[in-house]
């Protein structure tokens, strides 16, 4: 903790960065900060409650957060595999943001309940997470960190699933899909949903029905995935913003897992590895295809 | 569109996305060759495959088809270079994604046509309108819009 916030006054004492973006203490646990000064980067914490993906506070549409100037984002292996996306679509310029990597061990499943790390509070996507630090940071701090062995109940989920006849998956994701409300959280919570324009906000042709009902729910989630397919970091925002408790996490687990066997592609932290969705070989397996 | 019965009973409504250049040509060979085949697609005709988009697919299935068909060009014959190849990649996550989902994978056929095979184009429209007809008219996504 002393070395984030040493080296996070040193970055702004030098002007390295105007702002250094990370979490600090708030009422209902950490949530995100901006520190522009000494005193407000001695404020920065960082431990396993600090669940929030702080990439999306790069996008310069965040006015906001653009005005304090040149940033410098702590970042989790997961977060800095969203820079690293950001900065592959050219969103974000490599050279514009000054990179601090935490070495992580996971966070809670509920950062707001607070507590410790364990095999039974760990996030699930923590549980198959295999980075512990990102090699795109350009500074690290923290002690190194053992991964806790805990199964993934979200790959057992999938499993089941999988398992289950076409009509009993149905079944499941309408019951799921039902409590969505269309508040895109999940949308807006995302590192890598930035569009200016969502196809979901598109009126003509309307792709995706905007109301909460069904079919515009099950489009809308079809829709997001396919659009993230390749892309997405596993940062699990959308599960965790989700006010209706919607397991997101399946949806893109199950999608990363078709790109991973498929494509032999894992979203990692290289910038400079393109995408599986917008590329291609000639020999892609196409068994599929008559 | 839906599904309509009929004396024979279910008759499935099959859109189908084709490219211009050999899907549809092909397809236009099955018809000058007088070849027989199921007349429950409806054709929508683009530029390439690389154009279809999986909204096309989803947006079909919200408008009441039981099935769709996407074809297009072989691998290498793409008027437009790779835009078959990038189609492949972006409709194998889409099948897997559906099926995860809970629409049966029998309902979204793909398949390479080319403007030389007709005959391969009867095949893959009777075939998906039998894989279809197994399924039986989808019912339970035209009531997701639950009279909207």
């Amino acid at each position: 903790m002393t070395e984030l916030r040493e080296l996070a006054k040193k970055l702004l004492a030098e002007g390295a960065a105007k702002v250094v973006i990370g979490w600090e203490e708030g009422p209902r646990g950490v949530r995100p900060a901006f520190a522009t000064d000494a005193a407000a980067a001695d404020r920065l914490v960082f431990d396993a409650r600090c669940a929030h993906d702080l990439a999306p506070y790069l996008d310069r549409r965040r006015v906001h957060v653009a005005k304090l100037g040149r940033p410098a984002v702590v970042v989790k292996p997961c977060d800095a595999r969203a820079v690293a996306g950001l900065i592959r679509e050219t969103q974000v310029k490599r050279e514009d943001v000054v990179l601090v990597g935490v070495r992580c061990g996971g966070v809670l499943a509920d950062p707001e309940a607070g507590g410790t790390l364990s095999a039974d509070t760990i996030a699930d996507r923590c549980r198959t997470c295999d980075s512990r630090e990102t090699a795109l940071a350009d500074h690290v701090v923290g002690t190194p960190v053992e991964p806790l062995a805990a199964p993934s109940r979200r790959d057992a989920r999938v499993a089941e699933l999988d398992a289950m006849t076409p009509a009993q998956r149905w079944a499941f994701w309408q019951g799921e899909l039902a409590r969505c409300t269309r508040c895109n959280a999940c949308r807006q919570v995302c590192p890598l949903c930035y569009c200016d324009r969502c196809m979901a906000d598109k009126t003509q042709p309307q792709w995706i029905e905007s109301s909460p009902h069904g079919r515009g729910n099950l489009s809308w989630h079809l829709l997001r995935a396919i659009h993230l397919a390749g892309r997405c970091v596993d940062c699990g925002e959308c599960e965790r913003a989700c006010p209706s408790g919607i397991p997101l996490g399946l949806i893109t687990r199950k999608v990363a897992s078709v790109v991973a066997d498929r494509f032999g592609h894992k979203p990692g932290d290289d910038p400079a590895v393109p995408s599986p969705i917008g590329t291609w070989r000639s020999d892609d397996p196409q068994e599929f295809i008559l | 569109m839906e599904g309509t019965a009929t004396a024979t009973g279910f008759e499935p409504r099959i859109t189908a996305f084709v490219c211009n250049w050999c899907t549809y040509t092909g397809a236009d060979l099955a018809g000058t060759s007088r070849l027989q085949m199921a007349a429950n697609t409806r054709i929508v005709r683009l530029p390439c495959t690389g154009r279809i988009d999986p909204a096309f697919v989803i947006k079909a299935f919200e408008r009441g088809a039981d099935g769709v068909i996407v074809s297009g060009c072989h691998p290498a014959d793409c008027h437009y270079t790779a835009g078959n190849y990038h189609a492949r990649r972006r409709f194998a996550v889409l099948r897997e994604l559906l099926s995860f989902m809970g629409v049966d994978e029998r309902r979204v056929t793909f398949s390479w046509v080319s403007a030389s095979e007709g005959a391969k184009w009867r095949d893959v429209v009777n075939g998906a309108v039998e894989r279809v007809r197994e399924c039986g008219p989808f019912e339970s996504y035209r009531a997701l819009a639950g009279g909207v």
